[in-house]
């Protein structure tokens, strides 16, 4: 069954003891900062045996951005196109906890219209993010035609953010206090028609990348992070649900009204289940290979949440109430003293801030809780003792992004 | 141009003349429509460069969607991201394992002058034109995919009216 990983047999390969001639020298092997497979600049050093990968040490700072310090210095407001680039993938996410924070900090009712766009925004976000994700993990594994799938249907969502700020990738749209501006006239029926044109193309994605054989011979078993590995790291998001933990902020602790929404929270499962999908889908299954908390369940889960993401949208533009999308914020506001912490569920896991206010407009502190940093912590201890072409397929499914690494 | 960039092998050893001119005109037209970008994101704007790339704005149309992983198998450096001071040094370092000719892309605000950074980032380079010679700079924060492929054609365009005769100085 695990004949294509050696982590669980390393004896077959890799006879250290006896030398002889089977003895082969240790070789420092230096991946990246510019590699087309770590995702931006993440140097890796792979302490390699031949095409065994002993141990790996991430280096960070690469695109240090000095977003925290940034944040001492500037009004809430003017840190929010900051935040955009923090995880540039989901810079709605970003702009959504961001401003949670800050409202609970100097307290700022929110009008109920605003909580429901930025739900909206949030989910689609949620979905562009995850395409990048799945497409830039089938290039990473050597299938090109993902990546132009991904970007197709990525793109009709950077056209409904178009509509409703301007912007394709920062869009500083959710501000303290509500959103920039309102919907526009026909969004609404756009975003129903996109929604239509997307729930089946997923399907697509699944027969494509996600059932094919050679994908999952190459993901699945391959990097397996324990349960109790995961928490102990501060794994969050679907790197933590895909070791079968089932941990999602919009479900545990709800906030802003997410509490209102039906919907699923899918986590790793054993060969032979199915992960839940809104009715009316296939059926998903897991294959024969699979270990829960592998390289392909981390992947599957991000799939399988896009389909969520759809099933929540759905519900938020039934339910969208007319009115305000701007709360009352004094133009220099003043943030009390006191401080606030926040966590909010990104695609990639669990993003905080940690702001101190202390009277004046300008934050005496802003902390960013970056879910990308901890899940690449657990680098280290998956990657030992497997192959060097397994070091893609484990870097891809964890899913950083070093804008939020490195902050 | 400048010298620094055309230092090929017929570079420089010819005088002005018809031959040349013909020859000019059929290097010019190879160099500037396959020009093979190198796969080198470093931020944001990473992530438009790889969406010009993918389906909708398709840089293939240009001849120039042969992103290679390798600088020694590329032509552009597309220098898309901001630029740290810890990466400063690699960027050079990629740059100068380029072959001639070679061009720069700076894409984006952080790569000109600093972008959002140019204040308070104490790490931030402001401007990667201190660190390698830029041929065409593309504004933005991230600079729309339509923006890059613009910044495409000028680079073209200086590729068409680069010459392999001597210049004045040197004959």
């Amino acid at each position: 069954m695990n004949d294509v990983t050696f982590q669980s047999k390393p004896d077959l390969l890799f006879d250290s003891d006896d030398g002889g001639d089977l003895r082969t020298e240790e070789l420092l092997v230096n991946m990246g900062p510019q590699h087309p497979s770590t995702h931006g600049v993440l140097r890796i050093v792979l302490r390699t045996d031949g095409e065994m990968v002993l141990q790996v040490i991430p280096h960070i700072g690469y695109l240090h951005r000095c977003a925290e310090k940034i944040g001492e210095n500037l009004q809430p407001y003017q840190y929010i196109p900051i935040t955009d680039r923090l995880d540039y993938l989901s810079a709605m996410n970003n702009n959504h906890v961001f401003s949670l924070a800050v409202e609970k900090l100097a307290v700022i009712a929110v009008p109920e219209r605003a909580s429901f766009i930025r739900v909206i925004m949030a989910e689609l976000n949620r979905i562009a993010s995850h395409l990048v994700a799945w497409g830039c993990y089938g290039l990473d594994l050597g299938a090109f035609t993902p990546f132009l799938y991904g970007f197709r249907e990525r793109e009709m969502i950077l056209d409904l953010f178009e509509m409703v700020c301007g912007a394709r990738l920062t869009y500083s749209y959710i501000t303290p206090g509500g959103v920039a501006y309102d919907l526009p006239d026909g969004w609404v029926d756009r975003c129903r028609e996109f929604l239509d044109y997307f729930e089946p193309k997923i399907n697509d994605y699944n027969e494509l990348l996600s059932y094919n054989y050679i994908f999952i011979k190459r993901t699945a078993g391959v990097g397996v992070i324990s349960a109790q590995d995961a928490i102990g790291y501060g794994l969050t998001g679907t790197c933590l649900r895909a070791c079968g933990v089932k941990w999602d902020l919009r479900k545990c602790i709800p906030y802003d009204i997410y509490e209102r929404f039906q919907f699923e929270v899918p986590i790793g499962l054993p060969p032979g289940s199915t992960f839940p999908v809104p009715s009316g889908q296939p059926t998903a299954k897991v294959p024969r290979d699979v270990v829960v908390g592998d390289s392909w369940t981390r992947y599957m889960l991000r799939v399988i949440e896009m389909y969520w993401s759809v099933a929540i949208i759905r519900q938020v533009l039934d339910q969208l109430p007319g009115g305000e999308t701007k709360g009352k914020v004094p133009r220099n506001l003043k943030l009390p003293a006191g401080e606030v912490y926040l966590e909010g569920e990104n695609p990639r896991g669990q993003l905080g801030f940690f702001v101190i206010g202390n009277g004046t407009a300008i934050p005496a502190r802003v902390k960013v809780r970056g879910p990308c940093f901890c899940n690449l912590s657990i680098l280290p201890l998956v990657c030992r003792r497997v192959l060097i072409a397994d070091i893609p397929a484990i870097v891809g499914s964890i899913d950083v992004v070093m804008g939020e690494v490195d902050r | 141009m400048d010298r620094e960039k055309t230092l090929g092998l017929l570079d420089g050893r010819f005088e002005e003349n018809v031959i040349v001119t013909s020859a000019d005109w059929l290097l010019n037209w190879a160099k500037s429509s396959s020009i093979w970008p190198m796969t080198f994101g470093l931020a944001c704007c990473a992530i438009e460069m790889m969406a010009t790339g993918a389906s909708r704005f398709d840089l293939d149309r240009f001849g120039a969607g042969a992103f290679r992983a390798t600088p020694r198998q590329s032509d552009l450096m597309i220098v898309a991201g901001t630029v740290t001071f810890k990466m400063a040094d690699r960027v050079r370092r990629l740059y100068n394992q380029m072959p001639d000719p070679k061009y720069v892309m700076a894409m984006g605000a952080c790569t000109i002058g600093g972008g959002p950074y140019v204040k308070y980032g104490y790490h931030v380079v402001k401007g990667v034109d201190l660190i390698v010679p830029v041929d065409v700079y593309v504004p933005g924060c991230p600079p729309r995919p339509e923006a890059l492929l613009e910044g495409l054609m000028r680079l073209q365009d200086k590729m068409k009216h680069s010459t392999i005769a001597k210049t004045r100085s040197e004959s």
